[in-house]
């Protein structure tokens, strides 16, 4: 981070508090663009089978991802820590306070929006491309990848909405986190902690460069959608 | 053309087609034999793209069946009949990568495909064109583009819907120019349009088709110099049939 951006969000923080806030500010996005990226491994070709095929309960199935973007994300940090807990299902991984644990509440948090967004975008690619994709060959599966691209523009937006959600989000992680020092404390989590604690300089630190986040993330979407709009017309 | 085992003849066999209650393809009886173009005559919702489709395997037929020569209109695992479609699509990327998308959705090997889409390219005057976004073509570029497209994946059938529908005299005449060229080369065309004077310049034989039946088959000159129905008579003087 070079000194200007320091100097604006240091707050006159010491050395040790800077280290401590970098060190926060690196763990939130490693543990987001992680879940990001498994999101986006999980979602985007289930997104798009969903889009092109046709099958008993579609409806229901659209309706019910549809719903599950809105998720509640203490819900989602409840039940990934009853999972992980030492007596859940998968307690023998010993994930639990682990920033992987974080990982893997955020991922669940973006999949449905991930899946959302893809679903209705490579659906309506499928019926503008769909007769001349099956004219050259290609089935419906094998169609995927070609839709995927077609869509990148429309895509990338739905995974900054997705990496949105997950960067500001305290419920889930605070939860299956724990918010341990120079572990799992996040920006977010941190937040909660010394505004409770009193700690305003640092809260205040972090929520800034959470502002930021946010303004680059919409700057970001914009370019992709005016860069797309130069390609797609 | 490479001279190999030909897909002909095309048969379609009582096809019919059913939707939401409504007969659109009605107990069609088809054959085509290689040779010169094919046009499917008609007014508008006649069933001429419907036709196409279920020909192209694009539909699948309510009853009765779409019979090639050999294979399903495959050679050597490549599909040997192509499709121009009423309203060009093009891919959101570049006017190459169109035609090379095309060549590896069809099968051809990596080492074909970039020559194929050049000599594309440059038979069909759009070398200049080769790296503008394909959707930022002008209606007519983009329909030169879907014959090059569909002519780079070496089809011996090759059906065209309304090629030359929203185009200009200019554009039109290049599309058509490009289709003698095409028949020239050895491929069987089928092709629909409601343009008589079209019909008129490019068909060998006229396919009438009223209410998704064929209402009058004959070769060319004798369909326009003397068709055999009321309907074809209505038809051709401009008088709107039903
Ligand atoms: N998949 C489908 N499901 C239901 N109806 C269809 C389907 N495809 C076509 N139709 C209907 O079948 C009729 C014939 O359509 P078609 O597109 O074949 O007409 P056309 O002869 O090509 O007309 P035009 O000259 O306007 O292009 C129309 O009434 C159309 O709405
Ligand atoms: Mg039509």
């Amino acid at each position: 981070m070079d000194e200007a951006v320091v100097s604006t969000f240091g707050f006159g923080l010491s050395d040790p508090a800077l280290a401590n806030l970098l060190q926060i500010v690196g763990l939130s996005l490693r543990v987001t663009l992680t879940a990001l990226a498994l999101a986006a491994v999980i979602g985007l070709p289930l997104g798009a089978l969903i889009g092109i095929s046709r099958f008993p309960g579609r409806k229901a199935v659209i309706i019910v991802v549809n719903a599950l973007m809105g998720l509640p994300p203490v819900v989602v940090g409840l039940v990934v820590y009853l999972t992980l807990s030492r007596s859940g299902p998968l307690g023998a991984l010993g994930l639990l306070f682990t920033p992987a644990a974080m990982v893997v509440a955020q991922t669940i948090l973006i999949v449905p929006i991930v899946v959302a967004l893809s679903r209705q975008t490579i659906e309506d690619l499928w019926g503008e491309l769909g007769e001349h994709l099956r004219s050259l060959g290609l089935t419906d599966v094998a169609a995927v990848p070609t839709l995927l691209w077609e869509g990148r523009f429309a895509l990338a937006t739905a995974l900054l909405a997705g990496f949105g959600r997950a960067s500001a989000e305290v419920g889930s992680v605070i939860i299956v986190g724990g918010n341990i020092a120079g572990f799992t404390r996040t920006m977010t989590t941190t937040i909660t902690l010394e505004t409770s604690k009193g700690d305003l300089p640092l809260a205040l630190a972090l929520g800034g460069i959470l502002i930021c986040l946010t303004i680059a993330l919409n700057a970001g979407a914009f370019a992709i959608s005016r860069v797309g709009a130069r390609h797609a017309g | 053309m490479r001279a190999e085992a030909t897909i002909l003849p095309l048969e379609l066999d009582r096809l019919r087609f059913e939707a939401d209650g409504r007969r659109l393809i009605d107990d069609v009886d088809l054959v085509v034999a290689r040779g010169g173009p094919t046009v499917l005559l008609g007014p508008n919702g006649a069933g001429k793209s419907l036709l196409l489709r279920l020909a192209h395997g694009l539909v699948a037929p309510t009853s009765g069946e779409v019979r090639w020569a050999i294979g399903g209109g495959e050679t050597a695992g490549r599909k040997r009949h192509a499709m121009v479609f009423q309203k060009p699509v093009m891919l959101r990327r570049s006017v190459h990568d169109n035609l090379i998308h095309a060549l590896a959705a069809a099968g051809f090997c990596r080492s074909d495909r970039a020559a194929r889409a050049d000599e594309a390219l440059a038979r069909f005057g759009l070398r200049d064109h080769a790296g503008r976004a394909a959707r930022l073509l002008s209606g007519g570029e983009q329909q030169r583009l879907a014959v090059a497209r569909a002519w780079s994946l070496d089809p011996e059938v090759l059906f065209l819907d309304e090629p030359t529908a929203h185009l200009d005299p200019s554009a039109t005449r290049a599309i058509e120019t490009m289709i003698t060229t095409l028949r020239a080369e050895g491929r069987t065309l089928v092709m629909a349009t409601h343009d008589l004077a079209q019909a008129r310049r490019l068909a060998a034989r006229v396919v009438f088709v009223l209410g998704g039946r064929v209402v009058e088959d004959a070769p060319a000159e004798v369909f326009f110099d003397n068709p055999a129905t009321e309907a074809a008579r209505a038809f051709l003087a401009g008088e709107l049939v039903w």
